[in-house]
């Protein structure tokens, strides 16, 4: 007993020495490689987000959303809104529009949550192209009054982008303040996920007949996990706002909800490191593929999909799962060569 | 004490029960009967899934029908189900975790109550880890931990017993036979193993086509002519 306790707690160090390494390379030595790529691994982060919210409702609660990408643009929307009605500070901004994009999903999770499958995914997606058309209607706020807050004629000399924090004007330290969030985040599901409601929603996938003579409150829990998706939807929402300052319309499209969904289950819908893993496909990768390798960036739609099929088929578990796998088989074949070889050389 | 009344179920045109009268006294009290009897409707009613068209089921003076189906678990209700429920993704310690934190149960002993259900049932295993990784016996007795922590007052087992070899059938046997005593629950055991529902249960009721055709001490019921008959099928000749 003792030695398995001491065995798991060399596990769990392990685990803390491989975020901190990562959180490590992630804040002092990507935003050393160039500026596009600071701007892009700072997408990368805030993407990651919003896959985790994506990522806990499908992979620990059963959840199919396709609205997540309609909250993101919600929360864009309400920050920018917010940049120009009142001065917050950042992490007030962050908050904030996180509990309003929090308070909307639960508005549209209510009714939609009794739903589940394929019902859910098409109520949302419905949900995320209602929500597109607004937005093509109303655009994002430019400094302008009332509820929309937008102008024909926007001052252009007065136009204000939406305020980075004071601490992070500039984009690589705007970078980092997105990665320390961005851990915060993660560490809020992390502690979810650990704790009484990432059982219960564990319970609630398994089996909800099973869950309910559990005592477990089924409706209470599946908003609670649409109310973290939503708020983590809109924290990411805000950051982004503030990393573009001024965002356009024509940036956010209804079936982005489908390629971010795609890219969450490659990367791994039952890991945390899943969500990073989809930040980076959905992020990265078009980047890449664009404006390093001057390829055709739809390609990557093509390479989705194959990595789709390639994952549902042999890795359920996504590249989170599969990559540690892969290293300790890949370990145990260099191993059992050296030994091959040094027995050869003894002999 | 559970006392059954007249319950009746009708799903359309099918009768599952039909105005069984029952009364399980308390300790282990077998419910037995061939398949499609009824056994399993009954548990679902005391669940709450399903609602009788008639009858009352009173539980230690409590009209169980007319309490909340997720409230039967915090009045301490608990139960197995015929396929296995414990959860693969998560520990051994958060499965048993996961009916505490709903069970009612206030205070700070959470660790040490789930860590003793655990022990309670025999499982070597450590409690950290996973449950997808454990045997079938060892899923199955997960499965009956998760059913008598948080202080359950009624315990219903639906087959615990299905599809083990028969020397791990006999640890399951002494466990379901200590849970009254260590817990105080009434246990009520569903399953076709008769040297199980012998060992364990001192009065059973047997249901055939949704009647109760028998009840009583355990002993008395398999002898009865009635539930031999029912069991080998035959028709009544004489």
């Amino acid at each position: 007993m003792t030695r398995s306790a001491r065995a798991l707690d060399r596990a769990t160090i392990i685990r803390i020495v491989v975020i901190a390494v990562f959180l490590a390379i992630a804040l002092f030595v990507l935003p050393t490689i160039g500026a596009d790529w600071t701007t892009t691994f700072t997408s990368v982060a805030i993407y990651s987000v919003i896959t985790l919210g994506l990522g806990l409702l499908y992979g620990r609660v059963g959840l199919i959303s396709l609205g997540q990408v309609a909250l993101l643009v919600i929360g864009v929307w309400t920050a920018t809104r917010l940049n120009f009605a009142v001065h917050l500070p950042f992490p007030v901004l962050l908050l904030v529009t996180g509990a309003i994009t929090c308070v909307v999903g639960v508005l549209i999770g209510l009714p939609a949550i009794r739903l589940s499958g394929l019902y859910l995914a098409l109520i949302t997606l419905m949900a995320a192209g209602a929500v597109n058309v607004v937005l093509v209607a109303i655009n994002f706020p430019n400094g302008g009054g009332g509820f929309t807050g937008r102008t024909d004629t926007p001052d252009l000399s007065g136009l204000q982008p939406v305020r980075r924090p004071a601490i992070a004007e500039g984009d690589t330290a705007y970078y980092r303040y997105v990665v320390v969030v961005a851990a915060v985040i993660f560490l809020v599901a992390l502690l979810h996920v650990r704790g009484k409601p990432g059982r219960a929603w564990a319970a609630i996938r398994e089996s909800e007949p099973a869950a309910l003579a559990a005592g477990v409150n089924i409706v209470l829990y599946k908003m609670w996990a649409f109310a973290l998706a939503s708020f983590m939807a809109g924290v990411a929402g805000a950051m982004l706002a503030a990393q573009v300052g001024q965002p356009t319309a024509q940036s956010f499209q209804t079936q982005d909800s489908l390629t971010l969904l795609a890219t969450t289950l490659i990367g791994g819908i039952y890991s945390l490191w899943g969500a990073v893993v989809a930040g980076c496909f959905s992020q990265l990768l078009p980047f890449l593929f664009q404006v390093q390798w001057g390829i055709n960036p739809n390609f990557v739609l093509i390479l989705f999909g194959a990595g789709l099929l390639q994952v549902l088929l042999t890795a359920p578990g996504g590249l989170a799962q599969q990559f540690p796998k892969d290293m300790a088989n890949l370990a145990r074949l260099i191993r059992r060569g050296l030994g091959k070889v040094v027995g050869r050389g003894a002999a | 004490m559970i006392e059954v009344e007249d319950l009746t179920v009708r799903f359309s045109g099918v009768t599952p029960i039909d105005g069984m009268s029952v009364t399980f006294p308390g300790g282990t009290c077998g419910l037995i009967g061939p398949n499609g009897a009824g056994k399993t409707t009954f548990f679902n009613v005391l669940s709450g899934f399903v609602k009788p068209a008639a009858g009352s089921i009173r539980a230690f003076g409590e009209d169980l029908l007319r309490m909340a189906d997720y409230k039967r678990a915090r009045w301490g209700l608990r139960r197995t189900f015929q396929t296995e429920q414990a959860i693969e993704q998560l520990s051994v310690f958060d499965n048993v975790a996961m009916i505490y934190e709903h069970s009612g149960v206030k205070g700070r002993g959470k660790r040490a109550e789930v860590e003793a259900a655990i022990d309670f049932v025999g499982l070597e295993t450590p409690s950290r880890a996973r449950v997808g990784g454990l045997g079938a016996r060892e899923r199955r007795l997960v499965e009956v931990a998760r059913a008598v922590v948080g202080r359950p007052r009624v315990v219903l087992l639906d087959e615990p017993a299905a599809g083990l070899p028969e020397e791990e059938t006999e640890h399951l046997r002494r466990v379901i036979q200590a849970i009254p005593g260590q817990f105080g629950a009434l246990v009520v055991l569903v399953d076709h193993d008769m040297s199980l529902v012998q060992a364990c249960c001192e009065t059973t009721a047997v249901l055939d086509f949704g009647k109760l055709i028998a009840s009583g001490p355990t002993p008395e019921v398999l002898r009865d002519e009635n539930v031999i008959r029912a069991y080998l099928g035959t028709e009544d000749v004489g």
